[in-house]
């Protein structure tokens, strides 16, 4: 199936997964608090060497999706998905060291570090997780590595700055500059471009189509809808928790049921 | 069957007592996010101030309560929340951890001044009166302990869910700005529930006092059983706080009635809530991770180690010259200072690097000097034997607490502290029951050092060895694997970091540095006991390595310089308590101004007044100014808040 095709059907993501690479699958993921029922029979799936969006009202449940694909938040029923292999009971350190990364909504950032250590420290983790030898080698790549991502990002000039000093914006291109350190096969972006500029914003929608280009899985939750709209192959809606369409975005903007929900009864397209 | 019901009685009414100190603390930390460490020593200097009044100054007994539980314990409780304790919810947990402590030890500090150890028996209320149930007697003072622990209970249940100050309570926590903006007062509804705390914790003190004695440490460490209970409600829930308290008064008096009263199992009892502590903790599921708070800590530059080695020879050549000028009495103490200075190493290590607070520094020191005494004394052996069990019972101690916030791994290290002190160093393969151990001085490659001379050059070149590493390692990569840690354990762990074990790893590492200068301290002092290791001593030597900073190598030399010095200055002045008051004060207040100590001050002034001065001589800028590294730099003085 070429990328941009929806996969909304819950059915079709229990299918036997084709070994290889896969992306990411959110099977009925469904998370309560108490009573309220934040995440309700959730299903997506991301796909390599695609951006697939998740949009949705303010506590829709995006930002809870992410915890529980992440391994932050266990699911009360549901499985994750990663590329074929089950990951909903495996810890969070494990998932990242499987291929997951991901940035913050409410910034997580290494406030005592400078933006490079912030970048160095992830590669460092990175290349010597769970090796005990050659690491010295590996930390040589690992600072090759960073420079290289905060050259990408476009935070360089930044890279002296004590990281509780940088504006927003900047410090959440840190966070993906960090997840990427990581080397990931799946990325997750919860509202990257919050507290960007404009060319800003355009510049990250080039490097997120460059990511996707490498082979990437990236799934972004995102508010900037010129920005989701112009660099999502596929794009999810969730509102109370539940996915109410999931397909192109041309066609997900067209969707009544979304228009209703998202956009407001009666407006236009945004 | 018979003594069961009297141990049933015992229980219930140790666990009321409990319970009232319990929902004390409960009531604080829903409405500030601050845990009272200190919450014991409140109650423990109000029973003292009961005993005063009453036995003392002859007021009657009923004239005596009322004054403490609802006069001067409220002022007290609502004039610290106003002066120390304001905003530090806020504040890293450590920066709140380390306040309540110097709260508590500054609270000892008064209590031992203005109360001199001396026997003060406690009455019962009403003694004499009760009714027997079956066969076990109830006293009139259990009925009223009892009754006063499920008025607590309801009491702060109805405050806190039913009235308008009880919502504002709870709304105070999530956001005082926005309470203030619906026309709450935040500032007042805080101070209040610190008035509420302290209230409770002086009745829970003087309730308790006729059983647990009127004890500084024993009513203190009261803590220890209110935060068990209080940590089966989640610090949350009344009812399941009192049951807890229930359960844990039962545990405590079936465990005294049931075990032989012998040897290593006299001291049982005041450990039986360390204990409790500890399986409550191991089965408490993890809360959820605190996110969101993009703020680094405080550090101060980094030295580089062209120039750190300079200042570590010159630390061996004075440790040297001092050896020399100074007779072998005057040699111990600078060594005994030093030796406390390593210790200190270990919580630049833990505290000033990795942002968590262990109040058993001292225990650890005593797990080392044991090992150097049993095993292989005499040779460096038993130093490498004695930081590697310590660091091995570190990582024992951390498992179950390093689950969760920095604020239980505080305390279940001072329970831990407190297990060690009664049971296990009491135990016949440690010191035996008020016994004594020889650790027998160190020969080194032939070379023996078998004066106190000696030992303080050896002390010092240990310590320059040990600060040294502890630089190259934060310069490093573990360094900032340390630092990412303190600042986000949830990033860390979505980088691939098993940020757990990594956690393990340092306060293990914490552990075995304090062990090798515990195995030090053995050698130089040749006999060593249980209570030069005791937790108590762990929290001074906490405060006063953070008031000289500990964030820095340099401030756990001045740490242990400054705590050799002291012993001296109390000889001078006698009023031993009020020295460590003085201590507690510099240290409170610094450590909210000046989040990198004394040390902050030496270095701030030292770049200042040497950039200076070679900008005048070169007619450029200074080589000094130019920052190694960038971040810490700036960092100084840069307030946690």
């Amino acid at each position: 199936m070429p990328p941009g095709e929806p996969a909304a059907d819950p059915a079709e993501l229990l299918d036997p997964v084709a070994p290889g690479a896969d992306g990411l699958r959110v099977s009925r993921v469904t998370v309560r608090f108490g009573g309220i029922t934040a995440v309700d029979g959730a299903s997506l799936h991301v796909r390599p060497a695609s951006v697939t969006g998740l949009i949705g009202p303010n506590g829709a449940g995006k930002t809870t999706l992410f915890d529980v694909v992440t391994g932050l938040r266990r699911p009360e029923t549901g499985a994750v998905l990663l590329d074929g292999d089950e990951v909903t009971r495996a810890p969070v350190h494990e998932r990242a060291r499987r291929g997951m990364a991901r940035t913050f909504q409410r910034l997580e950032a290494f406030g005592s570090l400078t933006v490079r250590e912030n970048v160095l420290v992830a590669a460092e983790i990175h290349a010597t997780a769970g090796r005990a030898l050659g690491r010295r080698a590996a930390r040589a790549r690992a600072r090759d590595r960073a420079d290289e991502l905060l050259a990408r990002t476009g935070i360089a000039d930044y890279a002296a700055h004590r990281a509780d000093t940088v504006p927003t914006g900047t410090a959440r291109l840190l966070e993906l500059a960090r997840a990427l350190a990581a080397e990931p096969r799946v990325l997750l972006l919860d509202e990257p471009s919050a507290g960007l500029s404009a060319p800003e914003s355009a510049a990250l929608a080039g490097l997120l189509r460059g990511l996707a280009g490498e082979g990437l899985a990236v799934l972004l939750v995102e508010h900037d809808m010129e920005l989701v709209m112009g660099v999502c192959d596929t794009l999810y809606v969730l509102e109370s928790g539940r996915i109410i369409a999931g397909g192109p975005p041309e066609r997900v903007r067209a969707d009544p049921r979304v228009r209703d929900a998202y956009l407001g009864p009666g407006e236009g397209a945004a | 069957m018979d003594s069961f019901l009297t141990y049933t009685v015992l229980g219930l009414v140790s666990g009321a007592g409990y319970a009232v100190a319990a929902g004390g603390l409960v009531v604080t930390y829903a409405t500030s996010r601050i845990f009272n460490i200190g919450h014991g020593a409140v109650g423990m200097v109000m029973a003292f101030l009961f005993w005063e009044l009453s036995a003392g100054r002859g007021l009657p007994a009923w004239a005596a309560v009322a004054l403490v539980v609802l006069v001067v314990a409220p002022l007290c409780g609502a004039l610290a929340e106003r002066t120390v304790l304001r905003d530090l919810g806020e504040a890293p947990s450590d920066v709140a951890l380390v306040v309540t402590v110097a709260l508590m030890v500054a609270l000892l500090g008064l209590a031992q001044t203005l109360w001199p150890p001396k026997p003060r028996p406690v009455s019962p209320f009403f003694e004499g009166h009760g009714f027997h149930l079956g066969s076990a007697f109830v006293g009139a003072h259990d009925l009223l302990t009892v009754a006063a622990g499920l008025l607590v209970a309801a009491g702060l249940s109805v405050l806190l869910r039913f009235t308008r100050t009880g919502a504002a309570m709870r709304a105070t926590v999530h956001d005082p700005g926005l309470l203030a903006l619906f026309g709450g007062r935040p500032a007042w509804t805080t101070s209040l529930s610190w008035a509420i705390g302290a209230s409770l914790a002086a009745l829970s003190g003087i309730l308790l006092t006729p059983v647990v004695q009127l004890d500084y440490y024993g009513l203190t460490l009261l803590v220890i059983s209110a935060y068990s209970a209080a940590m089966l409600g989640r610090l949350t829930s009344l009812p399941m706080t009192y049951l807890g308290a229930l359960a844990l008064g039962l545990l405590q008096s079936y465990t005294v009635g049931y075990l032989p009263t012998s040897g290593a199992f006299t001291g049982l009892r005041p450990a039986i809530p360390a204990l409790f502590l500890f399986a409550v903790l191991v089965f408490l599921r993890s809360p959820q991770a605190r996110l969101g708070r993009l703020r680094g800590a405080a550090g101060v530059a980094v030295a580089s180690s062209r120039r750190a080695a300079p200042w570590a020879a010159v630390f061996v050549v004075a440790a040297a010259v001092a050896a020399a000028a100074l007779p072998a009495e005057q040699a111990l103490v600078v060594a005994l200072g030093v030796v406390y200075g390593i210790v200190m190493l270990s919580m630049v290590l833990l505290n000033g690097y990795g942002g968590q607070v262990s109040l058993a520094q001292l225990t650890f020191a005593g797990v080392g000097a044991v090992v150097a005494a049993r095993w292989a004394s005499g040779s460096v052996l038993s130093l490498v034997a004695a930081a590697v069990v310590a660091a091995a019972v570190g990582a024992l101690v951390a498992l179950p607490a390093l689950r969760l916030h920095g604020l239980y791994l505080a305390l279940a290290t001072l329970a831990f502290g407190q297990l060690m002190d009664k049971v296990v160093f009491q135990a016949d393969f440690a010191f035996g029951y008020n016994g004594a151990l020889d650790v027998r001085r160190l020969t080194v490659l032939g070379v023996r050092f078998g004066t106190e001379k000696a030992y303080l050059v050896l002390s010092a070149v240990v310590f320059a060895l040990v600060g040294a590493g502890l630089l190259a390692l934060r310069r490093g990569p573990y360094g900032r694997l340390v630092l990412a840690l303190r600042d986000s354990e949830t990033a860390c762990a979505t980088l691939g970091l098993n940020a757990r074990l990594a956690r393990v790893v340092l306060f293990a590492a914490s552990a075995g540095i304090a062990g090798l200068a515990g195995a030090l301290m053995g050698g130089l002092r040749q006999s060593v006991s249980a209570s030069d290791f005791m937790v108590f001593n762990s929290l001074p030597l906490l405060l006063l390595a953070v008031a000289c900073g500990v964030t820095s190598v340099t401030g756990a030399a001045l740490g242990g310089a400054a705590l050799a010095w002291l012993p001296k200055l109390q000889a001078q002045f006698p009023a031993a308590g009020g020295l460590l008051f003085l201590v507690v004060g510099v240290a409170a207040v610094a450590l909210r101004s000046e989040p990198n100590g004394i040390a902050g001050w030496v270095f701030r002034f030292g770049r200042e007044t040497v950039a200076a001065r070679w900008t005048r001589l070169s007619g450029g800028p200074s080589p000094d100014a130019e920052p190694v590294d960038v971040g810490p730099v700036e960092a100084v003085g840069h307030a946690p808040r």
